[in-house]
């Protein structure tokens, strides 16, 4: 097909919809093939495999449940959280590890804003806690280091410069960058402070989070810090939301521990007198 | 107190539950001495005058693969560029998890009666304007003389300190920063002995 006219040009470019590869989104969301066990598919607002040393954002409303999905059993997905009021308020992930006493997120796990509030709930998780809160996203030079780049435009990007650009789409910087959390990658703490590093596949693990408020989501698929595998290794990460409540002052992960009980309780507040909770 | 560098730049104390900062500039040194044992001094740093480079608690330790901060640690950006380094540490270990106490995370750890309470946060803040910062520079601190341990099950938690009067660190400023400090006023958990005190800060110049 010529391209030389414009003509030809258009052509060309429409000739190429329908294509479908592994890593792409689904628009509409609803046309997603497989919906989640009791989820209606036109309740789907998000369905999306993001390629490794990819990127994705969304902006979604409180009460929706977002599952991440590692397919082939390489994905890490980073992850960082704000309030879509509001993107100085953000994912505190001190407050996340210290407020609730535990460093090692599951489910019932409460993600924390620097306002006190719980900006997330952990509501499903099949890998037993297979997560790190504490490594962060890692920078170009520890790229550079390991696979020679760490740039976006190269074959092995770094996490923190995926999160720099995800960011910038929503006209953040990196003074709204502090510390990530990641899925998909066991890290654990020795007695003497040092880490253990578990890299082990689960294909078709999953976790699952409530947004609490409205969020913006920041998702990085891209290697882990302390994955010091010579070979850039990832797979394909899948994302799926679906419309729903946020967590009810009835439901057992609502008073699951009194600390999260009360983030939930500043959630409820900050949301109803906001107008978009009642 | 163990002051490496020879000249001294400035000497002073801080009031317990009251902010600090200075700007040094690379290759001066800060010493901080814990004048009454177990205070708590909440730690973040920028460099200067690009304060866009800042103190970043994640690539910190996953750098040096610990937890724990102590002699010969490299306190580093999220770009990993070193800002500084501890030369000299009498306590042992310092926290890099446990963040700052502000009105707000008060709520949660103890009930909403705590939240008008002073807080680290609010000390970060007041530290911070002067210098054109503001609440989207406040990330992950350090806690000079806090001891955060880590369980096997992952249990994690502020407990009794390691520190003693009069015990002491000493950083080596990389490049020029600036450093933001809270003298913690937290009195509901053990990071001040339910008791915040004054601390001393030493800036040298080799």
């Amino acid at each position: 097909m010529s391209t030389a006219t414009t003509h030809g040009a258009r052509a060309h470019a429409r000739a190429q919809a329908g294509t479908v590869v592994s890593t792409m989104a689904t628009i509409p969301a609803s046309a997603w093939p497989e919906p989640p066990d009791g989820v209606d598919a036109a309740d789907l607002t998000w369905a999306e495999v993001v390629a490794p040393g990819g990127y994705a954002t969304k902006v979604i409303s409180a009460g929706t449940t977002l599952r991440l999905t590692d397919s082939e059993g390489e994905a890490c997905a980073h992850l960082l959280l704000y309030n879509a009021d509001q993107t100085w308020e953000r994912l505190n992930v001190a407050d996340s590890v210290k407020v609730p006493w535990q460093a090692y997120m599951t489910t019932g796990h409460p993600l924390l804003s620097d306002q006190g509030r719980a900006l997330a709930t952990l509501v499903a998780d099949s890998t037993d806690s297979h997560h790190d809160a504490l490594c962060g996203a890692a920078p170009e030079a520890v790229h550079a280091a390991r696979y020679g780049a760490g740039g976006p435009w190269s074959e092995t990007p770094a996490a923190r410069e995926l999160f720099k650009l995800a960011g910038a789409k929503h006209d953040l910087g990196v003074r709204d960058l502090a510390p990530s959390i990641s899925f998909f990658k066991r890290v654990r703490v020795a007695a003497d402070g040092g880490f253990a590093v578990s890299l082990a596949a689960q294909a078709g693990g999953s976790v699952a989070l409530r947004a609490e408020l409205p969020l913006l989501v920041l998702v990085v698929n891209a290697p882990h810090r302390l994955d010091e595998r010579r070979e850039y290794t990832c797979g394909p990460l899948e994302l799926l939301a679906w419309r729903g409540e946020p967590t009810h002052p009835d439901d057992p992960l609502f008073s699951a521990t009194p600390e999260a009980q009360r983030a939930l309780w500043n959630s409820y507040d900050y949301a109803t007198a906001r107008g978009i909770r009642r | 107190m163990t002051v490496l560098a020879t000249e001294i730049r400035l000497d002073e104390e801080v009031p317990a539950r009251a902010p600090w900062s200075a700007r040094l500039s690379a290759g001066e040194e800060l010493t901080i001495v814990d004048l009454g044992g177990n205070q708590a001094v909440d730690f973040l740093l920028f460099g200067w005058p690009d304060t866009h480079e800042r103190y970043c608690a994640a690539e910190t330790i996953a750098a040096q693969g610990s937890i724990f901060l102590t002699t010969g640690s490299v306190l580093l950006s999220a770009e990993a560029t070193p800002l500084m380094t501890v030369v000299a540490d009498e306590c042992g270990r310092h926290d890099t998890l446990g963040g700052a106490c502000s009105k707000e995370s008060n709520s949660l750890r103890y009930g909403q009666h705590t939240r008008h309470q002073h807080a680290c946060v609010e000390n970060f803040l007041t530290a911070a304007i002067p210098y054109g910062l503001g609440k989207r520079d406040l990330v992950s601190n350090v806690n000079w003389f806090m001891n955060v341990p880590v369980e096997a099950d992952g249990t994690l938690g502020i407990v009794d300190g390691l520190s003693r009067p009069g015990l002491s660190l000493s950083l080596r400023a990389e490049r020029d920063v600036l450093v933001l400090v809270s003298n913690c006023p937290q009195i509901n958990n053990p990071c001040n002995g339910f008791d915040p005190t004054p601390v001393r800060m030493v800036v040298s110049a080799p």
